[in-house]
C-alpha cells in the first residue's frame, strides 16, 4: 500500500532528522543541558533535606537483584572475599585536611543509619531493601573537606568490560542524611552481588550512582581529569546522564 | 480578519504542532527505554518475571529514537522533550480557559450525555457523517479531546514525574496515589498507548474527512463554517 509506505517513510525521516539534530552542536548542548534543568528544579523543591521514602520491614522485596558487576574477577577481590574482607580498606582523600584509611571494623564502629529504601535501576525495575552503614557526612566531617571541593568521587574495586567502575555526586547528595556507606543489606553482611563489603546509597538517584565495592572516597574540585571526565563509569562509557534523578 | 472568526486560535495551532513533535519524540524514545526492561509490575517494586503482569514485546529499531538500542541516548531525548511537552500542556490549558475554547467547544452538558444523544452521535460517526450542527465539535469529539487534554496527557506528565527518584522526596504523595513506583511506570506505559490510540483514530478521521481542509485549517487557522460564523469575538 502506497499510503502505508508513505507513513513509514515519514517516520524514518523523522527519526533520521532527530538523530541529525542531536549531532549538531546546539542539539548536543540542549540534550546535555536538559538533565540539569531537572536537577535544578529538584534541588529547588527538594533541597538538602527532603528524604527519599522509607518503607516498612514487610515491604522488603524477597530478593535484591544485582546488576552490573555481580562478582568481580579482577585484582585481589576474590582473595579478599575469601578472607571475609578482613584486609579491605577504604581511603578518604583528595581535597581533605585529614586523609584517612578505614577498615571494615572502623566503618562498623561509627554511628550507623538504617533505612529501608527502594532501589530504582535505570533499566526500569525496582527492589526494596534495608541498608545499614555510617552516613557519608560523618566521614567527610572527620576528614574535613576543603572549601574548593565540589564533588565526591567513589572509586570501586570492580573492573567492568576493561574500565574501573567509579561514580561521583555533588556536595548536596554527599551530605544528604540518607547517603550512607552500606555494609549490611537486610541485617546481614552485604552479598557479593550487591557490592560487598561496602557500597554507596545515593537514595534520590538511579542505581548506577550507587557505587559498589567501594575502595576510596575522594573530594575533588572538578571531574574533568577523572576517567573520561563525565563523572562516572556509565557516563563515560555510554553517555548516561550524570544527574540520575530523572 | 478578527481572531474570533478563525476556526482554530493561534494558541491552539501552535500547541497542536509543537505537541505533535514532542509526543512523537517522547513516544519513540520511550519505546527504546521500554526495551531496557521489558516487564511491567504493580506496586512499589518488581524485577523478576514472576512478579510481572505484562511481558512487553521488544520494539524494533524503526519504531524507536535512536533507531538502535541505546538507553542512554533515548533517555537524553526523553529528558529533553519532557520540558516542552509539559510546559506546552500548561500553556494550552491556560489559553483554553482564557479564550473560552474549553468551555465553548470541549466541555459537555448533561443533555449531551443522554444515551439517545450518545447513540445518535455514534451512528452518525459510523455513517462518516461529521456534521456538527451549530457547535464546533460533536459529542464524541468533545469527549475524546477532553479525555486526551484532561487525563491522558496530564497523566503522562504525572506518571513520568512519579518514576523519577529525584521528584519523589518532595512529591511523594503523587507516587502513593498512583499505587507505588512500579504502578506509576505501568500507568506511564498504558497512557502512552492510549495517546497513541487517540493519534491513530484522530489521523484516520482527518484522512477520511477532508484531510487537506483540516490540515490547512490547523496551520493557517481556517474559517468557521455553518450558522455560527458570526460568533462573539473572543
Amino acid at each position: 500500500m502506497k499510503r502505508r509506505n508513505l507513513l513509514i517513510g515519514m517516520g524514518a525521516a523523522f527519526v533520521a532528522g532527530c538523530q541529525k539534530i542531536g549531532e549538531t552542536a546546539p542539539g548536543k548542548a540542549l540534550l546535555e543541558a536538559a538533565p540539569n534543568w531537572h536537577k535544578n528544579l529538584h534541588d529547588a523543591l527538594g533541597g538538602r533535606t527532603a528524604l527519599a521514602p522509607e518503607f516498612q520491614p514487610e515491604d522488603i522485596s524477597p530478593d535484591f537483584r544485582g546488576n552490573g558487576s555481580t562478582n568481580p574477577a579482577n585484582g585481589d577481590y576474590q582473595a579478599q572475599a575469601a578472607a571475609g574482607f578482613a584486609d579491605w580498606r577504604i581511603t578518604v582523600g583528595g581535597m581533605v585536611d585529614n586523609p584517612m584509611t578505614l577498615t571494615m571494623a572502623n566503618l562498623r564502629a561509627l554511628p550507623q543509619r538504617t533505612q529501608i529504601t527502594r532501589h530504582d535501576c535505570v533499566e526500569g525495575w525496582s527492589a526494596i531493601g534495608q541498608w545499614t552503614g555510617p552516613q557519608l557526612s560523618t566521614l567527610l566531617d572527620a576528614a574535613n573537606v576543603q572549601d574548593g571541593a565540589r564533588f565526591i568521587v567513589f572509586r570501586c574495586a570492580d573492573n567492568l568490560n576493561g574500565d574501573d567502575y567509579y561514580e561521583s555526586v555533588d556536595m548536596l547528595d554527599a551530605y544528604h542524611p540518607q547517603t550512607i556507606i552500606a555494609h549490611q543489606l537486610n541485617g546481614e553482611n552485604l552479598p557479593v552481588k550487591n557490592g560487598a563489603p561496602a557500597r554507596m546509597r545515593i537514595e534520590r538517584q538511579l542505581g548506577y550512582k550507587h557505587a559498589k565495592y567501594v575502595t576510596a572516597i575522594e573530594a575533588v574540585a572538578s571531574l574533568d581529569n577523572i576517567g573520561a571526565g563525565k563523572g562516572g563509569y556509565w557516563e563515560d562509557r555510554a553517555g548516561y546522564q550524570w544527574y540520575a534523578g530523572v | 480578519m478578527k481572531s474570533g472568526t478563525r476556526k482554530h486560535a493561534l494558541s491552539t495551532r501552535l500547541w497542536h504542532w509543537i505537541n505533535l513533535i514532542c509526543i512523537a519524540v517522547l513516544f519513540m524514545s520511550g519505546l527504546n527505554i521500554s526495551n531496557g526492561h521489558r516487564r511491567l509490575y504493580w506496586g512499589d517494586w518488581g524485577f523478576a518475571p514472576e512478579q510481572a503482569w505484562l511481558e512487553v514485546p521488544r520494539f524494533p529499531g524503526w519504531m524507536t529514537i535512536p533507531d538502535y538500542y541505546s538507553l542512554a541516548q533515548a533517555r537524553d531525548w526523553h529528558i529533553l522533550m519532557a520540558w516542552p511537552f509539559a510546559l506546552m500542556l500548561l500553556f494550552i490549558w491556560v489559553a483554553m480557559l482564557a479564550n473560552r475554547h474549553f468551555k465553548r467547544d470541549i466541555s459537555t452538558t448533561r443533555r449531551e450525555w443522554k444515551p439517545a444523544n450518545v447513540w445518535a452521535d455514534i451512528k452518525a460517526h459510523a455513517r462518516f457523517d461529521f456534521e456538527h450542527g451549530g457547535g464546533k465539535y460533536n459529542f464524541l469529539q468533545k469527549v475524546s479531546y477532553g479525555l486526551v487534554l484532561g487525563i491522558f496527557l496530564p497523566m503522562m506528565v504525572f506518571t513520568g514525574m512519579a518514576i523519577s527518584p529525584g521528584v519523589e522526596p518532595w512529591f511523594g504523595w503523587l507516587v502513593d496515589i498512583l499505587g507505588g513506583r512500579q504502578s506509576a511506570r505501568s500507568l506511564h506505559f498504558i497512557f502512552a498507548w492510549a495517546v497513541f490510540a487517540f493519534f491513530v483514530v484522530h489521523v484516520a478521521l482527518v484522512i477520511v474527512h477532508k484531510p487537506l481542509k483540516h490540515m490547512w485549517g490547523m496551520i493557517a487557522g481556517g474559517r468557521i463554517s455553518g450558522p455560527d460564523t458570526a460568533e462573539e469575538p473572543s
